[in-house]
């Protein structure tokens, strides 16, 4: 293999932001047919690599190579030219647009007097989408799907080319486990094709299933390649965060308490219905399922932002009506959003404004926002869950994607809610991080507060859950406590196949 | 280090680029014509720049928000035919108290429109502008206002006289500038209204009444444009029906000059001041130096367009560039 030109190649990779080094002097290579996991904590700048190689950022030193020829990137599209094609971390789809329009910008199929042939572009795009095997068509607005499917619009984004080396930023974020086969299908695709393939993600078992090598950087600096065949996680650990991770769960053995949330069937039109179940205060309650499976729905519902057309929902034994974020909120029920960029943050405000934005009331002195107040919360969960930033003026929008996700994490943790419901907290969050927010998750339960945690990733749900609902297209399936609960009959029990036991 | 050091002032011009196009109009134009920087003549803009100044420090708030206010140049035509056709029967503080009164009234009714009826700003403030001043003209019978006796009333105290050698325009302009900008960027309101511009659906998320907060920003629209129609009225003791006309988009540019977002969420008042500023003093220099008066309005459109494209090539590191 290592006689092979490279099909791209990065020389001494010099990126700085105010403040920030994001990279400094990386070099990186990637071979025809190879699928080259690139790895790193939160902000340790694999992104801005790829942006780098992707033209849209421009390096301050450094030279790209792609197929041994030295390139200036000037821009995406030239990239593209090139040969590159780049799945973005953050999606960059066009919602008004449909799946077609998106999948094929910048180069939709002409016909005489440059009218667009939209029979080719959706044929086309069809044939594309039957590859993804996903079930919607090419003619769907892109924001009416929802975000695992936008995804996977995304992806489609790379078969449209006869590309030399795609690069896909943490394509499985928001995936579940059906769509991860496809995706992997389509790798292994490219890969037959000669194809290199950049590959990021924290996830460890994708990782070693379908990668070749493995690069590590920390701190802008590239820290080493490993063959995938001959290293394991607690290496490429090691190389990532400078320790190794202890994973064993946080076994505080604390007392439960009364039923702080109660919801009784539950029911919101065809999204979900006859949905039953209690959470604790001291108890951490998982909710396990596909997506469409109605977890998030179920959330938005408690969290007032759908209204019921069936059941109720009783906070302390008492029922209680939430129409809106801010009753829920005033009840002490809080909402981690599963979408960071659309509804968890305001990207152009800085770290510390977006962390107090819920409680910013409460945090005055006089008719003025308290300064220190609001810096003391912003340091403590900047400690607590190791946000990387030059500090809290910097703007939300230019964090790396984990460390964005942190910064919503935060905002409701500070909250200190009776109830917390998180969903998806720990997307695109680091393999370090991760198990600190689970930490902190249990911690949390520990000191009496009921939290809610939904997750399509079953080691994490597994992992924190004292309880666990499965879920499948809208309902109930079934209830498992941490003592019966094994990989194979949740596996089951969310595909539908058990039959409900109440 | 030393690179380090250069990125330093790199950005900190990026986040100034306003102010050094500002600078750099004004070096040009004193260069061009001395009488441009001495104090009488700095007054003078400055005092003239006021009304729309105190306009624009409004339409900020609106801005940040998220959405548009251009009913903001006929409101100020009500306001001041109200307020001098009000002094006549009621008394200069009975007037100034129903005129502002009024005006909020207005003000309110576009934010319930917007705010809570969510209906397109730009639709709901166009039509309003020609509504309002269809009532401005019901109110006067379409004839000029004018204060009967112009030398028995303290009235003309907002717009003429000086206080320590200041003009009152210039005093209450930047009074209020500082009491909006606190309010911006010091109270949770204001926090909530960049929230509400940057991101509606987060802000909805973390709590924020949406809705509330846009009618909030109409308010404080309504209550600047009630401010300007009392230093316009004042200044001239008398009035047109039309004598804010054009004015809404003399106050979007300047807003926009100061670099709040048409999309939302960013924007300072002391930004909106430059704006002002800036605009005053290029319409006053070009003046000075002597150009046609008609032909002032297209060097103001180029310049307008050359300091915004300043602040764009500021902010992104170079002149021009292919990709947003
Ligand atoms: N546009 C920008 N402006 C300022 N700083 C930036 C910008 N983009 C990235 N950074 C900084 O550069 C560093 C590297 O960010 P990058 O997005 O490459 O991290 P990452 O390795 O992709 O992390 P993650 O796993 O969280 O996605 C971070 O400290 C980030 O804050
Ligand atoms: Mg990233």
């Amino acid at each position: 293999m290592s006689d092979q030109t490279p099909v791209l190649r990065l020389e001494g990779i010099v990126k700085t932001f105010p403040g920030v080094r994001a990279l400094d002097g990386v070099s990186f290579s990637v071979l025809p047919g190879e699928v080259h996991a690139l790895m790193g904590e939160n902000g340790a700048g694999k992104s801005t690599l790829m942006k780098v190689l992707g033209g849209i950022h421009a390096p301050n030193e450094g030279q790209i190579f792609i197929a041994e020829e030295p390139t200036v990137m000037t821009s995406p599209m030239q990239a593209k030219a090139k040969g590159v094609v780049f799945i973005h971390q953050e999606l960059s789809l066009a919602d008004e647009l449909s799946v077609a329009e998106n999948i094929f910008l910048g180069e939709l199929p002409l016909k005489g007097l440059g009218r667009v042939d939209w029979a080719k572009l959706y044929a086309d795009t069809d044939a594309i989408l039957q590859t993804l095997n996903v079930g919607f068509d090419a003619r769907t607005r892109v924001g009416d799907l929802s975000i695992a499917n936008q995804q996977m619009v995304e992806i489609g984004r790379a078969l449209t080319v006869d590309p030399r080396a795609v690069i896909f930023d943490e394509p499985t974020a928001s995936l579940t486990d059906a769509e991860k086969v496809v995706l992997f299908e389509v790798i292994a695709d490219l890969q037959s094709r000669g194809v290199g393939i950049v590959y990021i993600s924290h996830r460890m078992e994708e990782i070693f299933k379908i990668t070749d090598r493995i690069s590590v950087l920390r701190d802008g600096q590239y820290r080493g390649t490993l063959n995938t065949a001959e290293t394991d996680e607690d290496e490429v650990t090691q190389l990532m965060i400078g320790r190794s991770l202890d994973l064993s769960r946080n076994e505080s053995h604390h007392q439960m308490g009364d039923i702080a949330l109660e919801v009784r069937g539950l029911g919101c039109g065809s999204l979900f219905q006859d949905v039953s179940f209690a959470v604790r205060k001291g108890e951490v309650l998982g909710f396990y399922g596909l997506v469409g499976a109605g977890r998030t729905e179920i959330a938005e519902t408690i969290f007032g932002l759908r209204t019921p057309s069936a059941g109720q929902i009783l906070l302390d034994g008492q029922e209680v009506h939430i129409s809106s974020p801010i009753d829920a909120l005033r009840l002490g029920i809080s909402l981690v959003p599963e979408d960071r960029k659309s509804q968890g943050l305001v990207l152009s405000m800085n770290c510390r404004d977006n962390m107090t934005l819920p409680q910013v009331d409460d945090l005055t002195a006089g008719p003025f926002v308290s300064d220190g107040a609001e810096v003391a919360i912003f340091d403590q969960y900047r400690d607590k869950l190791d946000i990387r930033t030059p500090g809290w003026r910097q703007i939300v929008g230019n964090l790396s994607g984990g460390n964005q996700q942190k910064i919503v994490i935060g905002k409701w943790l500070s909250m200190r809610p009776e109830v917390l419901i998180v969903d998806e907290p720990t997307r695109g969050i680091d393999v370090g991080s991760k198990s600190e927010i689970h930490n902190l998750i249990r911690d949390l339960a520990a000191q009496g507060f009921a939290v809610i945690v939904i997750s399509s990733e079953m080691p994490e749900v597994l992992h924190v859950s004292d309880r666990i609902v499965a879920m499948h297209s809208g309902r109930v399936m079934r209830e498992f406590t941490s003592d019966e609960v094994t990989e194979d009959n949740l596996i089951q029990a969310i595909s539908g196949i058990t039959e409900k036991i109440a | 280090m030393a690179e380090l050091k250069k990125t330093e002032i790199g950005t900190f011009l990026a986040k100034q680029g306003i102010l050094i196009a500002f600078a750099a109009f004004m070096i040009g134009f004193a260069l061009a014509n001395q009488r441009f920087i001495e104090l009488d003549n700095v007054f003078g803009v400055i005092r003239s720049s006021a009304i729309l100044g105190v306009m624009a420090l409004g339409v900020t708030f609106v801005v940040i928000g998220g959405n548009l206010d251009l009913s903001v140049g006929s409101m100020m035509s009500f306001s001041t035919i109200v307020v001098l056709d009000l002094h006549d029967k009621l008394g200069p503080g009975l007037a100034i108290l129903a005129m502002f009164g009024l005006t909020l009234a207005l003000g309110a009714f576009i934010g319930f429109l917007v705010g809570y009826l969510k209906l397109n700003s730009l639709i709901v403030t166009l039509g309003m502008l020609s509504a309002i001043h269809g009532l401005t003209l019901t109110w006067s019978g379409g004839k000029n206002m004018d204060i009967a006796n112009k030398s028995g009333t303290w009235f003309a105290v907002f717009g003429q006289e000086r206080i320590m050698g200041i003009p009152v325009p210039i005093l209450i302009f930047a009074l209020l500038a500082v009491v909006l900008s606190l309010l911006l960027s010091k109270t949770p309101f204001g926090r909530k209204v960049y929230a509400v511009g940057g991101n509606g659906q987060a802000a909805t998320f973390s709590g924020i009444p949406r809705a509330r907060v846009v009618f909030m920003t109409y308010l404080v629209s309504a209550f600047c444009v009630a401010t300007a129609g009392l230093l316009q009225a004042s200044r001239s003791m008398g009035s047109q029906n039309t004598v804010g006309q054009g004015m809404e988009l003399e106050v979007l540019a300047a807003v926009i000059l100061g670099g709040a977002s048409l999309m939302g969420g960013a924007g300072t008042v002391f930004k909106t001041v430059i704006g002002v500023l800036i605009l005053g003093f290029i319409q006053n220099g070009l003046l000075l130096v002597g150009l046609d008066f008609y032909v002032q309005y297209i060097v103001t459109w180029i310049i307008i367009i050359l300091a915004v494209w300043l602040d764009v090539a500021a902010k992104r590191g170079r002149l021009w560039s292919p990709i947003a």
